[in-house]
């Protein structure tokens, strides 16, 4: 019987080939990602200062040139591992039970946590959809996109309210993801103690929710007028 | 009262498999789980029909033999409880439910709601120990260990290897029960030397089982009847990780003796 | 048949050490060319296992659950004595030795005692190593408590899960040498046969518990490590599995029983609720440190337990044994309460049942010390009986626990078949006619660790085995035998079902051979017994084929063997017309009801030789002799 198979030495699998080393490497990514969406939002909520404020924003980043690709590329970089693990690790959870359950109940768990696999590659459509939008301005329903100007091209786009409301369900996804993702990381790092542990949940759900608030907070403000185009 | 049970009737581990439906009159509140399947099972001799294959030993939850799916929750669900100690009380009159096996693909069912569970062997095999070799060990107290250290390892080593982690996680990942083996010996002084190589070589048996990753869902705390902790798995990655950055190359190694 | 107990010379505190210094030893080298048997993967065969593999040998184990870490002996709760003096409370390997000798009611081997009170010293510390968390002290040295009434704490203890935390010690030191490759595991697969092959165990012959295929395994010795027979009154606190089959089957290749009568009845168990009841559950003894056990003064009496006033109750230990009152040993405490019951005073529905209260021990030290003390016995209780033992007082009735008797074997744990070797509780050898509580996981790894790896290197070495074949006649003989008795068991096609038939012969052995025997009775059940295995052969049901996972066959197996042991039980029960121990003769008590022994003509050991079904056995004596604990009349008054 197989219970009497001879084991192999430690070492026989590589770092990335392990489920829990596939995870650390998600959790790393996450980080880095993480970081993008607060600075981004930060840039992002200088739209409410006026145009002038955020196109000049703009701006500066472009002037910041190899620092920026440098930037862009860990980013990419992040990015490609992120869903490089994601996408290995789902394919392993599929083959890990051929056979569902007739019935199977959930006592102990966030709806969010049991679905990073959808929110995540939901956000990943969103941004290039979004690049697409704002960035390369190939897909810019309401109005020409015009490069530079990027106050307008946010606002215009996003006073067709399809496109905020896409937006906002993007927004929503990342939230959950997030939600969840957010402690998960340091436990995937292997960060867990009974007395802290309970606050970085409590803090990630926090985050998440106002990461969400200040994003969503621009296409609503456009949608209810207060964010108008400028000419 | 009166329970009917539907029940996943496979007869080997070629055969498809079907939900069956039973009823079972005349059930005591006072009968244990699987002593109302005693009872169905003398009835479906008398019959003639098959009686339902189900592993179980000690019936007090300690030898972690037992285990199915009742309802959808691993042990039926109830903190701190195998099957074997769920008690028909918690049941009322008229009562479906659904008695299906441990499902994963580590886990082969062998008939009826029996597996397969030499994987979580196979685990501790590659590397869940500690080396001390017959008499070649100090005296008892040689080493002092804190209390808190060594109370933390009974708490992990409490684990009794049921599987129902495994079959509670939408992921059928295998981490509580590694984690919980990492944890115990890791916790100890005893544990130290090998701390790097153990994680090491369970986290890597536990991935050629093909037992999935851990998301960190928590739905095998849940159904945990020895209520080991989350922990566990923190401190599984953690020690791997640590493990995998300090490790040095084979051949390194050997000429570093 | 003449019996060799090969027990060394001179001075009882050298005898090991002495004998370990003239036992052979095998060449490194050649130790892999020998292949062991080890079947069972409890504390004893796992220690074995695991020891023997690390000394090179090339070790094949078996086991009939799915994993070798699932053993019966998982579910010990107590804890583990040895020696350690660690208390500075005066024990020491001399007092243990004493207390287990007169523990035994002096029907133990004095030589095999001294040695297992001298490794269980060594125990402790390759457990520690091994990484099993034994209860500590704040300054982070290991915690000792007093167990079954001894007067000196030398009792180990991992919370209530000793056994447990033991065997997977010893599980881990097994599977590791698996992962190596030096040992291979066979789980789900159940030993049937004994082959011996001119006259030296060579191997046995199994059965695939998933696919039913018959195996022949070849060996150079036979380690049984197979656990005791408590099943065969089918309630007891033992798991489902536990079986005396290859035991059994090895005493009918000519291997003597020794003992059998010898079986120990455990005071604090939780009652029987009703017919369809499966097992018995054991509440950790030391309950009655701080219980009053009390029944109702007048019979029959259907109160709740709290509206029966204080001078309504009877606290007959404390009334009984003013000295040790509810600590008396298991034996005492056990008989006691069936004869209340038997006077119809028994508590709870069956009437079967005295109180264990707690209801003074809350007042005195307040819940939460209790809750402190007992909290996970007093949930596991309630999760049972659905009752709450702060509020009423707990429902406690003995249940069979533990067996003293088993195959015979000499020093060296071999028995009368040269080869075969036997461990932990499946022999006869430590406990005499009663075991002390937190003795036998001591006695399991002392086998395991510290003794077999050296008595059987000697026998390898001093003997000349030659190369078998898998199909030698004996084995082919053996082979057919069992395949000849699933036949028979499946050919019936009876009417009743197994589990009915092990009920009957349960309740039989229990209300005749149980907590207290006497003559007539004994008679009379070897009146029933016969005649319900015939019936049985006739009239059993199983359905299915050998050649699939066939639950209801693999019982049937076993208690087919379970009927002939229960006869030989009896036999033996009638035989010792005296009290000792486990074993109470109601004839032979003193005027207090005490144990009466014989010593001038029962100072031995019975070993019972197999001479085919329904033939009356044949007894051979081991005289006893005792230069070191010289034999006394227990009391506890
Ligand atoms: C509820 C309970 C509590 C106890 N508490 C204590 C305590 O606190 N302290 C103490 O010292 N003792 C205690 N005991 C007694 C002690 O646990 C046992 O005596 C001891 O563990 C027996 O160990 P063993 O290795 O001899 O047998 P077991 O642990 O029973 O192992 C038997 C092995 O043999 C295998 N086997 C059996 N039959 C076959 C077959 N036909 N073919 C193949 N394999 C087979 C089984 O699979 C198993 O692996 C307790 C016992 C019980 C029941
Ligand atoms: C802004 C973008 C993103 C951020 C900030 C982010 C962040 C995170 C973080 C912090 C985790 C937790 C990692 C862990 O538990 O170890 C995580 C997990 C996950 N991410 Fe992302 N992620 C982003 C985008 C994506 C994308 C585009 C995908 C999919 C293609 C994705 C799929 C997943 C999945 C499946 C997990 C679950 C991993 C796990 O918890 O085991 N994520 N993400
Ligand atoms: C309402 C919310 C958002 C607004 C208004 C917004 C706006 C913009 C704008 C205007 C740009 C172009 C910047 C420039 O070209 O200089 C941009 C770029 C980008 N945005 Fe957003 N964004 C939003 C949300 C998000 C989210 C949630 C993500 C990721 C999860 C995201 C990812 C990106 C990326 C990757 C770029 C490209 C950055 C680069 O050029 O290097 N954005 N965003
Ligand atoms: S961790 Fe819990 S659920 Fe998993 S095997 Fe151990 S005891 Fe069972
Ligand atoms: S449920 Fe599964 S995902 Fe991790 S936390 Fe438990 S193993
Ligand atoms: S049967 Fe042993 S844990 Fe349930």
């Amino acid at each position: 019987m197989s219970a009497t198979a001879v084991t192999l030495p430690p070492g026989s699998l590589r770092f990335w080939q392990t489920t829990v080393g596939k995870k650390a490497i998600m959790a790393v990514t996450g980080i880095i990602l993480f970081g993008f969406v607060i600075g981004h939002l930060l840039g992002n909520l200088q739209i409410f200062a006026g145009p002038e404020k955020l196109n000049h924003y703009a701006v500066q980043l472009r002037s910041l040139g190899p620092l920026l690709w440098a930037t862009r590329i860990v980013l990419l970089i992040a990015v490609g591992l992120h869903i490089w693990s994601s996408v290995a690790l789902w394919a392993l959870q599929r083959e890990a039970r051929p056979i569902g359950y007739v019935k199977k109940a959930n006592i102990n768990s966030t709806y969010a946590s049991r679905t990073m696999y959808w929110s995540g590659p939901i956000i990943l459509a969103f941004v290039i959809y979004h690049l697409l939008n704002f960035t390369f301005g190939s897909v810019h329903p309401g109005g020409a996109f015009v490069e530079g100007s990027v106050y307008n091209n946010a606002v215009t786009s996003f006073q067709l309210w399809p496109v905020s409301l896409f937006y906002i369900i993007a927004m929503v996804l990342l939230c959950m993801h997030l939600y969840h993702g957010l402690w998960s990381m340091l436990q995937s790092l292997g960060f867990s103690h009974p007395v802290y542990t309970p606050w970085v949940q409590l803090l990630a759900k926090i985050f998440a929710i106002l990461i969400a608030i200040g994003y969503i907070s621009i296409p609503v403000a456009v949608l209810a007028g207060i964010l108008k185009p400028v000419f | 009262m009166k329970l009917t049970l539907h029940i996943w009737r496979q007869k080997n581990a070629q055969d498809k498999g079907r939900m069956v439906r039973y009823e079972v009159p005349n059930v005591n509140e006072h009968m244990s789980f699987l002593e109302m399947l005693d009872v169905l099972n003398e009835s479906l001799i008398e019959k003639g029909e098959d009686p339902v294959a189900f592993d179980h030993d000690c019936r007090e939850g300690i030898c972690g033999m037992c285990g199915m799916m009742v309802n959808g929750k691993a042990h039926g669900g109830f903190p701190g409880t195998t099957v074997c100690q769920l008690h028909m009380r918690h049941f009322k009159d008229g009562d479906e439910l659904y008695l299906e096996p441990w499902r994963a693909k580590a886990f082969p069912v062998v008939k009826d709601l029996a597996v397969n569970r030499g994987a979580l062997d196979r685990i501790i095999a590659a590397g869940g120990f500690i080396t001390v070799p017959t008499g070649s060990a100090p005296d008892g107290n040689a080493i002092p260990v804190k209390k808190q250290d060594s109370d933390l390892a009974m708490d992990a080593a409490a684990c009794i290897g049921c599987g129902a982690c495994v079959a509670a996680c939408p992921n059928a990942a295998a981490a509580l029960f590694t984690g919980a083996k990492i944890s115990h010996l890791g916790q100890l002084p005893q544990g130290q030397a090998e701390r790097d190589r153990r994680a090491l070589a369970m986290v890597e048996q536990m991935r050629i089982e093909d037992f999935a990753n851990c998301t960190n869902i928590g739905e095998c705390v849940a159904a945990c009847p020895k209520e080991i902790k989350l922990e566990v798995i923190a401190r599984m990655n953690r020690d791997y990780i640590k493990g995998s950055l300090t490790k040095r190359p084979q051949r390194l190694a050997e000429s570093a003796g | 048949m003449e019996l060799k107990a090969n027990i060394p010379s001179g001075p009882i505190e050298q005898a090991w050490d002495k004998h370990k210094f003239e036992l052979k030893l095998v060449n490194p080298a050649n130790k892999r060319k020998y292949n062991l048997i080890v079947v069972g993967s409890g504390l004893a065969g796992g220690a074995a296992a695991a020891s023997l593999g690390e000394l090179g040998y090339n070790v094949q184990c078996f086991c009939y659950q799915d994993s070798p870490r699932r053993a019966h002996s998982i579910a010990a709760q107590g804890g583990i004595n040895a020696a350690k003096n660690y208390h500075n409370d005066g024990d020491s390997v001399y007092r243990l030795f004493y207390d287990t000798v007169k523990g035994g009611d002096f029907r133990a081997r004095e030589a095999n005692v001294y040695r297992l009170a001298q490794v269980s010293v060594n125990i402790i510390d390759q457990c520690v190593a091994q990484g099993v968390p034994f209860a500590r002290e704040y300054g982070g040295l290991l915690d000792n408590r007093s167990f079954g009434g001894a007067q000196v704490s030398r009792t180990f203890y991992a919370r209530g899960q000793t056994g447990q935390q033991l065997l997977l010690g010893a599980y881990q030191a097994l599977e590791r040498q698996i992962g190596l490759g030096s040992v291979k595991m066979y789980p789900r697969t159940e030993m049937l046969d004994l082959i011996v092959v001119d006259g030296h165990a060579r191997g046995i012959v199994t059965r695939d518990m998933l696919t039913g295929k018959i195996d022949v395994h070849i060996g150079d010795a036979v380690i049984l490590a197979t656990g005791g027979y408590g099943n065969v009154f089918y309630l007891s606190t033992n798991a489902k599995g536990c079986n005396v089959t290859a035991s059994w089957r090895a005493h009918k290749r000519g291997a003597l029983f020794a003992n059998p009568c010898y079986t120990q009845i455990h005071p604090t168990c939780i009652p029987v609720a009703g017919d369809y009841q499966s097992k018995l559950t054991l509440m950790s003894e030391s309950l009655r440190n701080d219980g009053r056990i009390w029944v109702p003064k007048q019979k029959g009496d259907k109160r709740a337990p709290n509206s029966i006033p204080e001078d309504e109750r009877d606290y007959y230990l404390e009334r009984r044994y003013p000295s040790f009152g509810n600590l008396v040993p298991r034996d005492i405490a056990s008989r006691a309460a069936k004869a209340e019951c038997d006077a119809g005073r028994g508590v709870g529905e069956t009437g079967l049942g005295v109180y264990l209260d707690f209801a003074d021990a809350i007042k005195r030290l307040g819940k939460s010390k209790i809750e402190e003390r007992y909290g996970n016995l007093f949930e596991m209780y309630e999760r049972i009986t659905g009752e709450n033992p702060y509020e009423v007082p707990m429902r406690i009735y003995p249940a069979s626990h533990y067996t003293m008797g088993g195959l015979w074997v000499d020093y060296n744990l071999m028995s009368t078949i040269p080869g075969l070797f036997v461990l932990g509780e499946a022999n006869f050898s430590d406990h005499g006619a009663n075991r002390l509580g937190a003795s036998a996981l001591m006695q399991g790894l002392a086998d395991g660790y510290f003794v077999i790896p050296y008595t059987i290197g000697n026998y390898l070495a001093t003997t000349k085995l030659g190369k078998i074949a898998n199909d030698v006649p004996e084995a082919k003989e053996a082979v057919a035998n069992v395949t000849s008795v699933t036949q028979r068991l499946l050919n019936a096609k009876g009417t009743r079902t197994v589990d009915s038939y092990h009920r009957e012969l349960g309740k039989i052995v229990w209300d005749y051979c149980g907590m207290a025997r006497n003559a007539a009775g004994l008679q009379k059940a070897l009146s029933l017994i016969p005649a319900l295995r015939e019936e049985y052969w006739k009239n059993v049901r199983v359905l299915g084929s050998n050649e699939e996972f066939n639950q209801s066959l693999e019982k049937a197996g076993r208690v087919a063997d379970f009927f002939e042991l229960a006869e030989l039980m009896c036999i033996d029960a009638l035989d010792r017309d005296e009290s000792c121990g486990g074993h109470f003769r109601e004839e032979y008590q003193t005027p207090e009801g005490e144990a009466l022994r014989d010593d001038a003509n029962f100072s031995y050991v019975a070993a019972w030789e197999y001479k085919g079904v329904g033939q009356p056995p044949v007894l051979n004596k081991e005289p006893l002799t005792f230069n070191y604990v010289h034999p006394s009349q227990r009391s506890y008054k």
